[in-house]
């Protein structure tokens, strides 16, 4: 909030004034409140193995991310090219393969990818839109410096949060949405509902019929289905309530089944269709798959989006932005080391105290070690993990993130963020004007994924 | 509307139903430990009866006591019909189900639950029943409320209502089968105040013991109960009553529909008995015989139902 000499940065000028004369005691107290709206409302993520507390609530600070107009609009440019990029790549890959070809990403990191789909190849799915909603992990390290973290191509979730979180400001301090112009977050369910339609099949005569698949209630983001379906007025559909009828995806509704034309679904590539993927599988439709290489249902995300999630392709995506765009990545990369590669490996293994290093497909913050916090014996221990599986893992330095104040007993602290923005793609691709805060409670922590005990914050872009 | 949400809606509502009956039961229960001198826990043993549990409990029990008797129908978790059992399966249905319900609805459902936790997390203490029981039958109205005041009157309306009166023909019914005999002129020595308590708990157990002085006399009759419980039209517990909202909501669903099922002409046809029939008939044929078919056919109805609107 502050810059250097101890003002308040001009984004957060008159939020500082108006905090400045609060009573800390009435703003420990509205922050129960919040707690309270949220618990009530039913916010809340399953975690899986504990019998007794199987649904918990993430923290909510009560203090906002301001991010100016100015700052937004840069960030907002270089994620659309980012989210062009993926699309491109992603019909490359499963088409001509040119990327390959011309020698850019190595052919064995994309054809021996598990989140490759071979089923997917020659695959073109309505309006040529792979990856449909993606959620882009940002950094913030210093005036107009952004890094992009992680991509979430697959099934980004937290947007109910983002939503939530502005809800539960809009009631609890009206009078700062007064007093600052924060641009609307609040349309995205209208926009998702829009856009999903947009990209029904082509063979779709009149509305669209969307539908929101979800493993069911006792999934960690079934609070966010439900809401979903329920904001956008769309059914909320399980499995077995799915049957493929006539070379359709039907429901069954108390009046028989009627088909589904698009498809939002939160369920993983492996358990969408029994007989393409996992046979086990019991959350999804045997011969979905060959409606949609039909192309009588639209799938949103595509299968097969998830290799953009891989963490060694990640750190491939300045030449993937280059490739397709034609033009340098407007965001950057953190900078990777692929252990893979012999050097690399070495570097980390020499550097490990100074690193953080994740498992390439690995995501909630399992699986890595932050190297600079982490004991003597757990870098031991992780080195030897990754002497034994190189290709598994990749490393990046820890950056020095800018933080965001918190509401804590005594006042205010700083904590490490990160930023998830929201993006839809259609024959358009529009970007929410702010997206989930999530904040490493524990100081100094650099983790944020709520599984690790982060928190989210309202996040405000300004109107200037 | 899809299946699996109908199902969802008809199952919150039995649920909710299911709770506050039980509660109401252990009410009376209470009350009878507390009008009678040296109570014994033979009466324990009838409201287990009644609530339908007694085999479960004495699967878990070797004899009933009263403290273990209101424990297993308040917070048992190897009992799929106690109240906490009840509340978290009509939470979960309603959870299954959100993007049907409106807000306040849900967030009355998840309060409840939430609430209902925290009550009953440890053993409650006989000092602290009376509160307690109050607070299901609160939290009960509480939904109820928000769900009269919110929904909108259509199919998910109606799934919501048939689940709520199933489950409520079939409680009372339960009710008065498991004390049938007291009802029956033959064993009732009239005046005799141990038959005025029996009386006076039948009536209790579906909250009408004030509604009945006001309906017929302040004397309690076994052939007036049965009346006000089984053909009262006007007694919002009793079979007739409730088969008068079960056809009108599948009569919505008909002209929703633009179809009619087995379940119509089931319903109907019990209906019109017991629009048409008189108590004496009623007891001429056997109250135990007349409990007994209702509630299978009551149970054949709720079958119908999730057939025809394909709940599964």
């Amino acid at each position: 909030m502050l810059n250097a000499g101890a003002d308040p940065r001009p984004p957060y000028r008159s939020y500082h004034e108006w905090y400045a004369a609060q009573d800390p005691a009435n703003l420990i107290a509205k922050s129960r409140d919040a707690e309270n709206i949220f618990r009530k409302t039913g916010i809340t993520f399953n975690v899986y193995g504990h019998e007794d507390q199987s649904e918990k609530l993430i923290p909510f600070d009560i203090i906002p991310r301001i991010i100016s107009g100015r700052e937004w609009r840069k960030l907002a440019q270089g994620i659309e090219q980012r989210v062009i990029a993926l699309n491109a790549f992603l019909d490359d890959i499963y088409h001509k393969q040119e990327i390959i070809k011309a020698g850019r990403v190595p052919r064995a990191l994309i054809e021996k990818n598990p989140t490759f789909l071979p089923e997917m190849i020659g695959m073109r799915p309505p309006g040529g839109v792979y990856t449909h909603i993606v959620g882009t992990d940002i950094v913030r390290t210093g005036e107009d410096q952004f890094y992009v973290l992680e991509d979430n191509a697959r099934t980004p979730s937290g947007v109910s949060y983002m939503l939530e979180n502005r809800e539960t400001m809009m009631q609890m301090f009206p009078e700062l949405f007064f007093a600052n112009k924060v641009r609307p977050v609040e349309d995205y369910p209208y926009q998702l509902r829009q856009s999903l339609q947009e990209l029904a099949p082509p063979g779709c005569k009149g509305k669209p019929r969307v539908a929101v698949l979800t493993p069911g209630i006792y999934n960690s983001a079934y609070y966010e289905h439900s809401f979903l379906a329920d904001q956008m007025g769309v059914e909320l559909v399980e499995g077995s309530d799915l049957r493929v009828i006539d070379g359709k995806v039907c429901m069954r509704t108390t009046l028989g089944y009627q088909a589904i034309d698009v498809l939002y679904r939160r369920v993983d590539d492996d358990f969408l269709d029994p007989l393409t993927f996992r046979p086990d599988s019991a959350l999804g439709i045997p011969g979905i798959m060959d409606v949609y290489r039909a192309g009588n249902i639209t799938i949103a995300n595509a299968p097969g989006t998830g290799i953009c999630d891989d963490k060694a392709i990640y750190s491939y995506m300045p030449e993937i932005v280059e490739f397709y765009t034609g033009r340098k990545a407007m965001l950057e990369n953190v900078p990777t080391w692929r252990c893979s590669e012999e050097s690399s490996l070495k570097y980390v293994l020499e550097h490990i105290d100074e690193l953080v290093v994740k498992e390439v497909h690995g995501s909630g913050g399992y699986g890595m070690l932050v190297g600079p916090t982490a004991t003597k014996k757990e870098r031991l221990d992780f080195a030897e993990k990754l002497k034994a599986k190189p290709a598994n893992y990749i490393a990046q330095p820890t950056l020095s993130l800018s933080t965001v104040p918190i509401l804590v007993k005594n006042g205010v602290a700083p904590r490490h963020v990160d930023l998830r923005p929201y993006v839809l793609v259609s024959k358009t691709v529009k970007i929410i004007p702010g997206g989930l805060t999530r904040v490493a409670l524990k100081e100094g922590s650099l983790v944020v994924n709520s599984s690790q005990g982060g928190g989210t914050k309202d996040t405000w872009v300004l109107e200037d | 509307m899809l299946g699996r949400t109908a199902n969802g809606l008809y199952w919150m509502f039995r649920y909710i139903e299911r709770a506050e009956n039980i509660a109401r039961l252990i009410d009376a229960g209470l009350r009878m430990s507390l009008t009678r001198s040296g109570a014994t826990d033979g009466d324990w043993d009838g409201v287990l009866q009644s609530a339908g549990m007694q085999q479960a409990f004495l699967e878990e029990y070797e004899a009933v006591t009263d403290s273990d008797a209101i424990d297993f129908m308040l917070r048992s978790r190897n009992n799929p019909s106690s109240v906490m059992s009840c509340i978290e399966a009509a939470r979960n249905n309603a959870r299954m189900v959100r993007t049907a319900l409106t807000r306040e609805t849900w967030e009355a459902t998840n309060e409840f639950w939430i609430e209902l936790k925290q009550l009953l997390a440890r053993k409650v203490r006989p000092q602290d029943m009376p509160s307690v029981i109050e607070t299901i039958k609160r939290r009960a109205g509480l939904v109820r409320g928000a769900f009269h005041g919110t929904m909108l009157r259509n199919e998910i309306y109606n799934f919501s209502r048939i689940g709520t009166f199933i489950e409520r023909a079939d409680n009372t019914s339960r009710i008065l089968d498991v004390k049938y005999y007291v009802l029956l002129p033959s064993v009732s020595h009239v005046g005799s105040s141990l038959d005025n308590i029996q009386w006076e708990s039948i009536l209790r157990s579906v909250s009408a013991h004030r509604a009945y002085g006001w309906v017929y006399d302040a004397v309690y009759n076994p052939a007036n109960i049965a009346d006000f419980l089984i053909l009262n039209g006007q007694m919002p517990r009793s079979l007739h009553y409730c088969y008068d909202k079960i056809v009108s909501n599948l009569a919505y669903l008909e002209r929703e529909y633009k179809q009619r099922l087995d379940a119509h002409d089931t319903a109907e046809a019990t209906l019109k008995l017991l629009e048409k029939g008189s108590i004496k008939d009623v007891m001429d044929q056997g109250l135990h015989e007349f409990l007994e078919d209702f509630i299978g056919h009551n149970n054949r109805l709720g079958m119908q139902i999730s057939e025809g609107y394909r709940f599964y």
